[in-house]
């Protein structure tokens, strides 16, 4: 499958990356391009549950493709937010379904960021995603 | 001056944190264990596991006889009057659900039950929950500006109506010892039953239960530098007496009949299927350790690790504690800076601190905070674990500011 356009920039900004410190300020730019939401849509409706973070999710399909806008109040969040929604860009809900995150994290150099000890709620993100890209196919 | 632990090299984990670069600064969440503890777990399994209570053979009489040392170790740690009043469990937590269940009969509608607004979880929702159960009112006491609960609130609330007062004695997020003695005494007044989640208190210090007067302790040892999977609940003789039986099956029975059955007072009515044999046999271990250290000395370490803690954060710009805490743990919030981003490169850095909401999510609401970092120390902790976390913290604040 071929990666969208943010998600190869990204791959090649975090492939590079040779240490903790250099990853870490590079996820600080990257939450720094999340679409900003706006203060009506920073409600519990587009909460994200089983983050110890708050997370808002957004999702809206244009001719069968899903564009996804998210925010969070943390910033490194934001960072892995903005990585993970580079890869699902512009995705179908059948591609979506079949996304694996953690092969995604493991080629940018996050792994650790998956792991079950880990409360940011990565996986509870996709989760959502699968959910609303689900329910709509439903109506 | 780096205020090394004397007792640090007793504890294995160490070397294998060293190795990995790790800082452990979590021991409110779980302690090391010393070596005596680990012989103690092989000892049993490698020396021939048994069942304990229930057979005649040579191995179950060993069996029986360290696990019942145990429980008298135990005893003696709390100068309790008497091995019968302590109940093994699995943890803190459980201790207090058999306590939830084993009273309820107690209750009627309109009851009242008081609890502290610090609680961790483990001492709110068993009570919420049994509230809700039989209609009942759960008072929450409110805390004063240094975050104790308050006397002269606590003394208004605490009334007839209230029937059990369970409270903290030393709280997990703000790290100051409770006034347990005047609030026992308020709800003595009141005839109500009194429950003291010790699961941090038990940790620093020796405290007597029968100077402190509450009807039900409880704590676990994974905290107490003994294993997981093992709580203690003690209770006064004739508070014991008043609990009902909650669990069901293994020796706690006594008589059994396809259509009724009698079961045995506590301790071992308390203990439904085979106990953790191995854990209660390594927290007397780890109470044996203990007992051989110099209390005083111990308590001298943790205090000048505590005092260099607190000093070392007060020279941050921007950070604020929780609370001005008494022993053992700091709790507090950078700023402009969201805890879970510190949280995240101090982790980077190999350093091993709690954050979030430390299982007190009311607390932490009632103090305006999302979450909040917290360092903890044990009395392997040293000057230069805190030197790592001081010198990693800045680097972190560095990046994101």
């Amino acid at each position: 499958m071929n990666l969208p356009a943010a998600a190869c920039e990204a791959l090649e900004a975090f492939a590079q990356c040779p240490g903790w410190e250099q990853r870490a300020r590079l996820l600080l730019q990257w939450g720094e391009r999340l679409e900003p939401l706006g203060d009506e849509e920073r409600c519990e409706a587009h909460r994200v549950h089983g983050c110890e973070s708050q997370v808002w999710l957004l999702g809206e399909r244009q001719d069968g493709r899903w564009h996804f806008r998210a925010g969070s109040d943390a910033r490194l969040l934001r960072g892995l937010l903005a990585v993970l929604l580079a890869r699902v860009e512009g995705l179908t809900a059948e591609e979506l379904q079949a996304v694996d995150l953690p092969d995604w994290f493991a080629r940018l150099g996050l792994s650790r960021q998956l792991s079950p000890s880990r409360s940011n709620g990565l996986n509870a993100v996709l989760q959502r995603m699968r959910e609303l890209a689900g329910q709509d196919r439903a109506c | 001056m780096s205020l090394p632990s004397p007792w640090r090299a007793d504890f294995p984990a160490f070397a294998a944190f060293g190795r990995d670069c790790q800082t452990y600064l979590d021991s409110a969440a779980t302690a090391q264990k010393p070596q005596a503890v680990l012989d103690a777990l092989l000892g049993y399994y490698a020396g021939g596991a048994a069942n304990v209570h229930r057979a005649q053979h040579a191995p179950g009489e060993r069996a029986t006889l360290a696990f019942e040392g145990a429980r008298a170790k135990v005893a003696a740690w709390l100068n309790a009057d008497s091995a019968e009043q302590i109940v093994f469990t699995r943890s803190a937590t459980e201790s207090i659900n058999l306590l939830a269940y084993g009273l309820e009969h107690l209750f009627a509608a309109g009851d009242q039950i008081a609890v502290g607004a610090l609680e961790h979880h483990a001492n709110l929702l068993p009570w919420q929950q049994l509230a809700q159960r039989r209609g009942l009112e759960l008072v929450v006491l409110p805390l004063d500006a240094a975050g104790d609960i308050d006397l002269e609130q606590a003394e208004r609330l605490i009334g007839p109506r209230t029937r059990l007062l369970a409270v903290s004695q030393l709280s997990n997020v703000l790290g100051r010892w409770q006034p347990l003695e005047a609030l026992l005494a308020l709800a003595r007044a009141q005839g109500a039953l009194s429950v003291v989640d010790g699961a941090q208190g038990v940790v620093h210090g020796r405290h007597d239960l029968q100077a402190l007067a509450c009807d039900f302790y409880v704590f676990s040892a994974h905290k107490l530098y003994g294993p997981d999977g093992i709580g203690v609940l003690y209770g006064r003789p004739l508070a014991l007496e008043r609990l009902r039986h909650w669990q069901f099956g293994g020796e706690m029975v006594q008589q059994a009949d396809y259509h009724s059955a009698r079961f045995r007072p506590a301790p071992l009515g308390f203990e439904a299927g085979t106990p953790a044999i191995g854990p209660a046999i390594a927290l007397g271990a780890a109470l044996d350790y203990l007992d051989g250290l110099d209390g005083e000395a111990v308590a001298a370490h943790e205090a000048a690790l505590h005092a260099r803690l607190l000093a070392g954060l007060r020279a941050f710009d921007g950070l604020q504690l929780l609370a001005e805490p008494h022993t053992a743990l700091a709790s507090f919030v950078v700023e402009g800076v969201h805890n879970a981003d510190l949280a995240q490169l101090l982790g980077e850095q190999g350093i091993a601190v709690r954050a979030g909401q430390h299982c007190a999510m009311p607390l932490l609401r009632c103090l305006g905070r999302t979450g909040a970092l917290r360092v903890s120390l044990g009395l392997y902790s040293e000057g230069d674990d805190l030197e790592r976390f001081f010198a990693a913290l800045h680097h972190a604040l560095a990046l994101l500011r």
